[in-house]
């Protein structure tokens, strides 16, 4: 086997153990890496930032476990601008059931590092099935999709809800999600109700959402890990999303490397092949 | 280094998934089974408790018997698990077309078609303008199979092709941003709340 070959036919274990290091190092000794922040991650900061407090948002958490790495940091970053800016925020999840516990871990979080008040300065509705049908009975009423919070509390008993009854109400309403439920948001609440809508994805998904950018049917939006470390970075917050960006920035190196030494192998061995056949 | 068990067995779990990387083995089988049965009972407990008891059984308590009609077209769905009353399942299945269909058809076509047409009429007074526009219509000319791609048509396609696979490129390049984040969330996981060696 000649080197080329040898390029081409690494272990893939190595490889395993090699993206693990690159990943692991960073954590344990951090590289502090700059982090430059994009203007579709700017223009959602700057429409939050530009709010009053006591004006409210309506906050969708709409990712699971499975895309908890991506999108808790930013639910959490979000979560904090707001609570730092006295802005009333209401919570949900329509995705999928187990998005719920993810959805509260990071409302409590936030709630207890601002010393906000559940029913004063933040509502969690929960979750409901059939998330169309949802957004749409949301743009008439609220209490129509929950006449109750998720502790089952009457929304008429909510200090924060008097005075909110539909998008009207509301400055913007920003989903959160690793599904196409952000389709569903931008054609039900924003297409219908015309309510601003900000989203923030997973990176799998980000490149389908930057047509709704450029047609300014999304203010901002955020992509990934990345995207929430830009926000952390606006918000003067470091967490979880900077400190993973050291790892990111190493493993994708690595994964270039590999991507030209495979590459190279490739290119190398055709023609030495070709040289020999001759 | 965590006392909480619910610690210890995610953590069990999550080295035990990343067990398959070496090879397969019983651990990964024994956590992959964990998951795909825990995610069902949660679903399906979730579902009876916050789903049908609320919006069906409540609702038929409190006398809205016209609920008993989305009970018995959601039973008849199960009906296409019996060979011989299956097809009565169309019947609720078209129920759910037809109400999707009206429901998406005309914001659908507002937000995912006119909307997107009309933010493409940008003017060509910028280079990313004139890259925009000069893709969506190669790109649009390369699906367009109803003539031959040759001449005009041909080298349009083709720079159109090129468009499509530099988006393609992107895709695949935040596809390993986002698989590489998750590998990040689990190690963070491990080395902080299991090992507690972050702070």
């Amino acid at each position: 086997m000649n080197i080329y070959e040898k390029m081409m036919s690494i272990d893939r274990r190595i490889l395993f153990i090699l993206i693990a290091v690159s990943v692991i190092i960073p954590l344990l000794k951090p590289l502090l890496l700059p982090i430059n922040v994009t203007k579709e991650v700017r223009h959602l900061y700057e429409f939050i930032d530009s709010l009053k407090p006591g004006e409210a948002i309506l906050l969708s958490l709409d990712y699971d476990p499975s895309t908890m790495a991506e999108c808790h940091p930013m639910a959490l970053g979000i979560l904090r601008h707001c609570f730092g800016k006295g802005i009333k925020v209401m919570v949900t999840s329509l995705a999928r059931p187990e998005g719920l516990g993810t959805a509260e871990m990071a409302l409590t979080q936030a709630a207890r590092e601002y010393e906000k008040k559940n029913g004063e300065d933040y509502v969690f509705l929960g979750y409901k099935p059939a998330p169309g049908a949802v957004m749409l009975s949301m743009g008439e009423n609220f209490r129509l999709a929950f006449p109750n919070d998720y502790y089952g509390t009457s929304m008429e008993d909510i200090p924060m809800m008097r005075g909110i009854k539909n998008y009207k109400d509301l400055k913007i309403v920003i989903t959160i999600s690793g599904s196409g439920i952000i389709d569903t948001w931008v054609i039900y609440a924003g297409g219908r109700y015309g309510v601003p809508i900000g989203a923030g994805v997973t990176a799998v998904m980000a490149t389908d959402y930057y047509k709704y950018l450029q047609s300014g049917q999304l203010v901002g939006l955020l992509g990934g890990l990345k995207g929430a470390a830009e926000y952390e970075k606006l918000i003067r917050h470091p967490d979880m999303a900077t400190k993973g960006m050291d790892g990111q920035n190493m493993a994708h190196l690595l994964i270039v490397f590999f991507i030209v030494i495979g590459n190279i192998g490739y290119i190398l061995g055709k023609r030495a092949k070709s040289t020999k056949g001759k | 280094m965590s006392t909480d068990i619910g610690v210890w067995i995610a953590a069990f779990l999550t080295l035990g998934i990343l067990s398959f990387l070496y090879k397969d083995n019983p651990f990964y089988k024994v956590s992959e089974s964990i998951f795909i049965g825990v995610s069902a009972a949660y679903w399906f407990v979730y579902m009876i408790y916050n789903v049908i008891e609320p919006n069906l059984l409540g609702n038929l308590q409190k006398g809205e018997w016209w609920y008993a009609v989305a009970g018995i077209l959601g039973v008849m769905m199960l009906f296409r698990l019996i060979p011989k009353i299956g097809w009565l399942s169309r019947w609720a299945v078209a129920f759910m077309i037809g109400t999707g269909a009206g429901l998406n058809f005309i914001v659908y076509l507002q937000s995912n078609v006119m909307k997107q047409i009309r933010g493409t009429l940008a003017p060509l007074n910028s280079i990313g303008n004139i890259m925009m526009i000069v893709g969506v219509i190669t790109g649009l000319i390369y699906f367009f199979f109803s003539a031959e791609h040759k001449g005009l048509l041909g080298g349009a396609a083709k720079v159109g092709i090129w468009f499509i696979m530099v988006s393609f490129g992107a895709s695949f390049g935040y596809t390993v941003m986002a698989r590489i984040s998750l590998l990040i969330g689990r190690m963070h996981f491990l080395f902080s709340d299991w090992l507690g060696l972050l702070h």
